[in-house]
C-alpha cells in the first residue's frame, strides 16, 4: 500500500474569518469591520491578479478602478481568451423579475442544498446577495443579455431549479460576460493602471516571511524567467479538470498556479470533487485532444436509451422499439430524462461498462430526437436546438435530425481548489484565491449557471472589498530581489525546466498527460471504490518516477517551447492526481459529484455520512509523494438543514 | 489517409522562414485539424525534430486563439474556426499548405504564431462603456428594444481570431473594430461614448498598422461567425456623424 496514504490529521481549521449574526447581516458586517486604504495611497500598493477569466478580469479592472496598481497575467496571447469565454447556459442571480417566488434566501438555500451540504453558509448567502448586482454591472457595460419584446431581460429556468432566474445570451453567455469583463480591464490597461503581462505564465509563488509577496513567471515568447513583487497576490487561475487530459477545459488550462502556491503553503480543499457532465460528444478515438460539451438543455426532449443486448451492433435505426432499454426513464420513472448531471453520469457509465455502449469503443450513448421531430415536428426543434444540431454534426458528421446523438459524460469543472476564508484568502497570508481556484462555494456539486455567478462575484465585488483589509493592515517594505526566498523560488523555477529539457527519453510529454488521465478517469472519476483508489495511488508514484526517467523534451527554454509549457505542468497533474486519489479515498462518503460505490442507497444514490464527514478537508503539503496532512473545517448548518436528494 | 503538408517553418521573428514539407500517414476523418498536427508533433519530438507551434486553446471555436492560412484561406475550406474543421473534409493523397496569418500588424512569433496584440490596443482605445464596478443604475432602468439587443449581440459574437485581418488583401482590420463599435454604439449604455468610441478606435487601428479598407469583401467571407459586411458601412456612419458632430478624440 503506498506511503502516501498514510496520512496525518493536523489541527482544525477553525478560523474562517466568516461574521457571526443573522446569515443576512453577515456580509454588511464584515464590509464595516473591513479597514480601508485611503485613496491616496492606493497608488502606493501593487496587487498581483494571475488569470484574466471572469474572476480575474473583473478583479483586475475593479482593483485598477479602485486606485490600486495592478500587474496582471495570463497565459493566452490576449486576456480576452481566458476560458470563462466557453461558458454556454447562462448566469444565475435572484432578481425575481419573474415574480415566481425567487428571493436571495431560495438561491442561497438551492446552492447549499445543490452542493449536497458540503459548502460554507456564510459565503453562499453572500454569493446569492451579490448576484443581483452582477447582472446590473454586466448590463451597463453592454452585455448583450436575451431580451424580451418590452425590452427587458429575458430569463430561463436551468438545471431543474422551480424558478426562472439564469440570464443568458443565447448559447455564448461566458464569451458576453468575459468581453465584458475584458473591456473593463482593457479600459484600465490603457489608462496605464494595470500593467498586462499577455503569454507569460505563473510557475511559482515567492513568499517572504511567512506573506505572499510575489511570483516567478516565465514569458512563454523568449523563454525569460522573471520576479514580480505585489503587496499581495491573487489566484484567478481558474480549475483543475484538465489533470484527466480529456475534459471540457481549454487545452492549456492548468493547475500550475494553484499547485505551486499549495507547495508554499496555501491549503487545497476537497480536490475530489470534481463535476461531470452528462451530455458530452463521445471520443472518436485516441487522436482524441478534448471533449466539447453540448448543452444540458437537449434532454429536455431528447430520449436516452442502449439496446438491451449486450453487443449489440445494429444501427440504430434497425433496432426495434422492443430491444430498447430508456434506462433512465426505467430507473427514474418521475425524473426520467432529467435526472440531475452525477446521477445521469454515472448511470451512463453503468450501461456501458455492462458492454451496452454504443459507437467507438462502446463509450456512448443514445439522445433520440425522434419522438420530439415526430410530437413537434422538425421545424420546431429545429428552431430550438437547430446551432446545438449544427455542432453535433460538424463534430461527427452524422445528421441528428436522422441518426440518434451519440452522447457521453465528461469532466467539466472542479469544486475543489484551494482553501479560503470569508475573505477569500488562502492559509498562507497575503495570498487570494477568486473563482474556479478556490473551493469555496458550490460543496460538493456545482449547480448549472452557477460557475459563472461566483467567479463575478468573487471578481467585482468580493474580492475588491476584502482584500482592502489586508492591505490596510500590513504596509510592506520592498522585497530585496536579493532575498533567499526569491533566489530560491527562482532556482526551483529554473532547475525544473532545466532538468526537464535535459532528458533524453522515449515518451512525449501527451502520452504521459493521456496515460494519468486515463488512470484518473478510471479509478477517480465517475465512481470510485477503494480498491481503486489504492491502485491508482500505487500507480501515480510509479508514473511520476517513470516520467523524469523518460521524458523527451525537444527544444530550448530560451524560445516558445510548447512541449516544455506542457511538460512543466504534466509535472504539476503527477502531484495533485495523488492528492485528489487520497481526498476520494478518505472520503468514504458519497456526496454530489464524488460517488463512493460502497457508499449508495437501496435505489443507487449517493448516500451522505453527515455523522463523519460534514467537514471541509484542507490538505496541507509535506513533500512530493509524502503523506499530507488533513486539516478539517467543520460545517455548521444554521439556516439549511441537511437533507437526503431523491429523484426515484 | 496519407496526406503531404507544407508549412511555415519560421524559428523567430528575425528568421526568413521556409515551407517544409512533412508527409503524415493514419490519419483518421474524425480527427480536427489540429489533432492532425498533434500527430505530426508526436511523430516530430519522437524523430528528435522541432514540433510546429501553432496558437489554440478552448478547441470548440469561441476562445479565437487558434487560426492559420490552409491552401490559401483563413482557418481553411469551411466557414469555422481551425480546431472545428475536421478532416474529413480532405482527402487521401492531398497536400495541404498550412501558414500563419500574414499581415504587417501581425508579425510572426514563430511558425504559425502570430501576434495578434495590435487586436487589444484598438479595443484598449475605446471598445468598452465607462462603467466602474458598483456605479451601475438597476439592470432593467433602460429597457433595451429586442431588435437592437439582438444587433448587438450578432456584433459581440467576435471572437478576435484575426481571419479577416488574414484575408483581407490590404491586411485591414475595418470588420474587427466594426464589430465592437456596432455592439456597443447601438445600445443605449454605450450611447455616452458613441463619438468618441468610433473616432478613438478607427485612429488606433490606423496607428497600430492595419491597412484601409477598399470594400473587397474577403474578411465578411473568412469571418467564422459571420460578422456581416455590412457592419463596416455602419461604422463608415458612425464616423462621419461624429466628425460633423465636431466630436474630438479622447485619446
Amino acid at each position: 500500500m503506498s506511503e502516501y496514504s498514510h496520512y496525518a490529521v493536523g489541527e482544525p481549521l477553525v478560523d474562517t474569518a466568516s461574521p457571526e449574526g443573522p446569515i443576512a447581516e453577515r456580509w454588511d458586517r464584515r464590509r464595516f469591520t473591513a479597514k480601508l486604504v485611503n485613496p491616496a495611497n492606493r497608488r502606493k500598493l501593487t496587487v498581483i491578479v494571475v488569470g484574466t477569466g471572469l474572476a480575474g478580469g473583473a478583479a483586475g479592472a475593479t482593483l485598477a478602478e479602485q486606485g490600486y496598481r495592478v500587474t496582471q497575467f495570463c497565459y493566452q496571447d490576449s486576456p480576452r481568451r481566458a476560458h470563462s469565454i466557453a461558458a454556454q447556459g447562462g448566469i444565475n442571480a435572484a432578481k425575481n423579475y419573474r415574480n415566481d417566488g425567487d428571493s436571495i434566501h431560495r438561491l442561497f438555500y438551492d446552492t447549499v442544498k445543490g452542493g449536497d451540504f458540503r459548502a460554507r453558509e456564510s459565503n453562499v448567502h453572500r454569493l446569492a446577495q451579490v448576484s443581483v448586482e452582477i447582472i446590473d454591472q454586466c448590463v451597463a457595460q453592454g452585455v448583450p443579455f436575451a431580451r424580451e419584446y418590452g425590452g427587458l431581460l429575458d430569463t430561463r429556468s436551468f438545471g431543474g431549479v422551480q424558478v426562472s432566474r439564469t440570464f443568458y445570451a443565447r448559447g455564448q453567455t461566458g464569451q458576453q460576460l468575459l468581453l465584458g469583463a475584458y473591456q473593463a480591464l482593457s479600459r484600465q490597461i490603457a489608462a496605464g493602471n494595470v500593467e498586462m503581462h499577455a503569454r507569460t505564465e505563473m510557475l511559482d509563488l515567492i513568499v517572504v516571511d511567512g506573506r505572499a509577496r510575489g511570483i516567478v513567471a516565465r514569458d512563454l515568447i523568449t523563454g525569460r524567467i522573471s520576479t514580480h513583487f505585489a503587496d499581495a497576490v491573487v489566484l484567478a487561475s481558474g480549475g483543475y479538470g484538465n489533470v484527466f487530459h480529456l475534459s471540457t477545459n481549454a487545452k492549456n488550462s492548468n493547475a500550475t498556479a494553484i499547485w505551486r502556491a499549495h507547495r508554499r503553503g496555501a491549503h487545497f480543499a476537497n480536490p475530489c470533487f470534481t463535476q461531470i457532465h452528462p451530455t458530452c460528444v463521445p471520443r472518436s478515438g485516441d487522436h482524441q485532444s478534448k471533449l466539447t460539451l453540448m448543452s444540458e438543455s437537449l434532454r429536455n426532449d431528447g430520449r436516452i436509451w442502449v439496446p438491451k443486448a449486450k453487443g449489440d451492433t445494429r444501427a440504430p435505426g434497425d433496432i426495434p422499439e422492443s430491444e430498447r432499454d430508456y434506462y433512465l426513464e426505467r430507473i427514474y420513472p418521475s425524473f426520467g430524462n432529467l435526472v440531475p448531471r452525477d446521477i445521469a453520469s454515472r448511470a451512463a457509465k453503468n450501461v456501458c461498462d455492462e458492454g451496452r455502449g454504443v459507437g467507438p469503443g462502446g463509450q456512448g450513448v443514445y439522445l433520440d430526437f425522434a419522438d420530439a421531430i415526430a410530437r413537434m415536428g422538425r421545424a420546431a426543434v429545429e428552431t430550438k436546438y437547430g446551432n446545438l444540431f449544427e455542432m453535433y454534426e460538424r463534430i461527427t458528421a452524422e445528421n441528428p435530425y436522422e441518426v440518434p446523438m451519440r452522447i457521453y459524460p465528461a469532466i467539466h469543472y472542479t469544486m475543489g481548489g484551494l482553501w479560503v476564508d470569508y475573505d477569500l484568502q488562502t492559509t498562507v497570508p497575503g495570498l487570494f484565491a477568486i473563482g474556479e481556484a478556490n473551493f469555496s462555494d458550490h460543496g460538493a456539486n456545482r449547480l448549472g449557471a452557477s460557475a459563472l455567478m461566483q467567479g463575478l462575484a468573487d471578481g467585482y465585488f468580493v474580492l475588491p472589498s476584502t482584500i482592502n483589509d489586508y492591505l490596510a493592515r500590513h504596509p510592506h517594505d520592498e522585497v530585496p530581489p536579493d532575498h533567499p526566498a526569491v533566489v530560491e523560488a527562482t532556482r526551483e523555477v529554473t532547475d525544473r525546466l532545466r532538468r526537464l529539457l535535459a532528458g533524453d527519453g522515449d515518451r512525449t510529454p501527451d502520452s504521459f498527460h493521456r496515460e494519468l488521465g486515463d488512470l484518473l478517469w478510471d479509478e477517480c472519476g465517475m465512481a470510485r471504490t477503494d480498491s481503486g483508489l489504492r491502485k491508482a495511488l500505487d500507480r501515480i508514484p510509479a508514473l511520476r518516477e517513470e516520467f523524469w526517467r523518460r521524458i523527451k523534451v525537444p527544444g530550448t527554454g530560451e524560445e516558445l517551447n510548447q512541449s516544455l509549457e506542457k511538460a512543466n505542468r504534466i509535472v504539476d497533474y503527477l502531484e495533485l492526481a495523488e492528492l485528489m486519489c487520497l481526498d476520494a479515498l478518505h472520503r468514504t462518503e458519497s456526496c454530489g459529484g464524488h460517488f463512493r460505490e460502497e457508499s449508495q442507497t437501496a435505489d443507487g444514490e449517493a448516500a451522505r455520512d453527515d455523522e463523519a464527514f460534514s467537514y471541509v478537508a484542507a490538505w496541507e503539503f509535506t513533500g512530493t509523494g509524502s503523506p499530507p496532512v488533513l486539516h478539517k473545517e467543520e460545517l455548521r448548518f444554521e439556516y439549511v438543514h441537511p437533507t437526503q436528494r431523491s429523484y426515484a | 489517409m496519407n496526406l503531404t503538408l507544407r508549412i511555415w517553418r519560421q524559428r523567430s521573428p528575425e528568421d526568413a522562414g521556409v515551407m517544409t514539407t512533412y508527409e503524415v500517414s493514419g490519419i483518421s476523418e474524425d480527427m480536427s485539424f489540429l489533432e492532425m498536427l498533434d500527430h505530426l508533433n508526436e511523430e516530430l519530438i519522437l524523430a528528435g525534430d522541432e514540433p510546429v507551434a501553432f496558437d489554440h486553446d478552448c478547441r470548440e471555436g469561441i476562445c479565437g486563439a487558434c487560426g492559420m492560412v490552409i491552401n490559401g484561406r483563413a482557418h481553411g475550406p469551411e466557414r469555422t474556426t481551425t480546431c472545428q474543421l475536421h478532416m474529413r473534409h480532405f482527402s487521401d493523397g492531398d497536400t495541404i499548405d498550412i501558414e500563419p496569418w500574414r499581415a504587417a500588424a501581425f508579425p510572426v512569433v514563430k511558425d504559425l504564431v502570430v501576434d495578434r496584440s495590435a487586436f487589444d490596443r484598438v479595443i484598449g482605445a475605446g471598445g468598452y462603456v465607462s462603467v466602474p464596478t458598483g456605479s451601475a443604475p438597476e439592470a432593467h432602468a433602460a429597457p433595451v428594444p429586442k431588435p437592437v439587443a439582438d444587433l448587438a449581440f450578432e456584433h459581440a459574437e467576435c471572437i478576435g481570431c484575426g481571419a479577416c485581418v488574414a484575408a483581407c488583401p490590404n491586411g485591414s482590420a475595418m470588420l474587427f473594430t466594426s464589430a465592437k463599435v456596432v455592439h456597443l454604439n447601438v445600445l443605449p449604455q454605450g450611447a455616452p461614448e458613441r463619438e468618441s468610441r468610433v473616432l478613438d478606435m478607427v485612429g488606433a487601428m490606423d496607428d497600430q498598422g492595419f491597412g484601409g479598407c477598399t470594400n473587397t469583401g474577403e474578411c465578411a467571407t473568412a469571418c467564422p461567425k459571420g460578422i456581416p459586411l455590412q457592419s463596416i458601412a455602419t461604422m463608415n456612419r458612425e464616423y462621419l456623424r461624429a466628425t460633423l458632430k465636431g466630436a474630438g478624440r479622447r485619446r
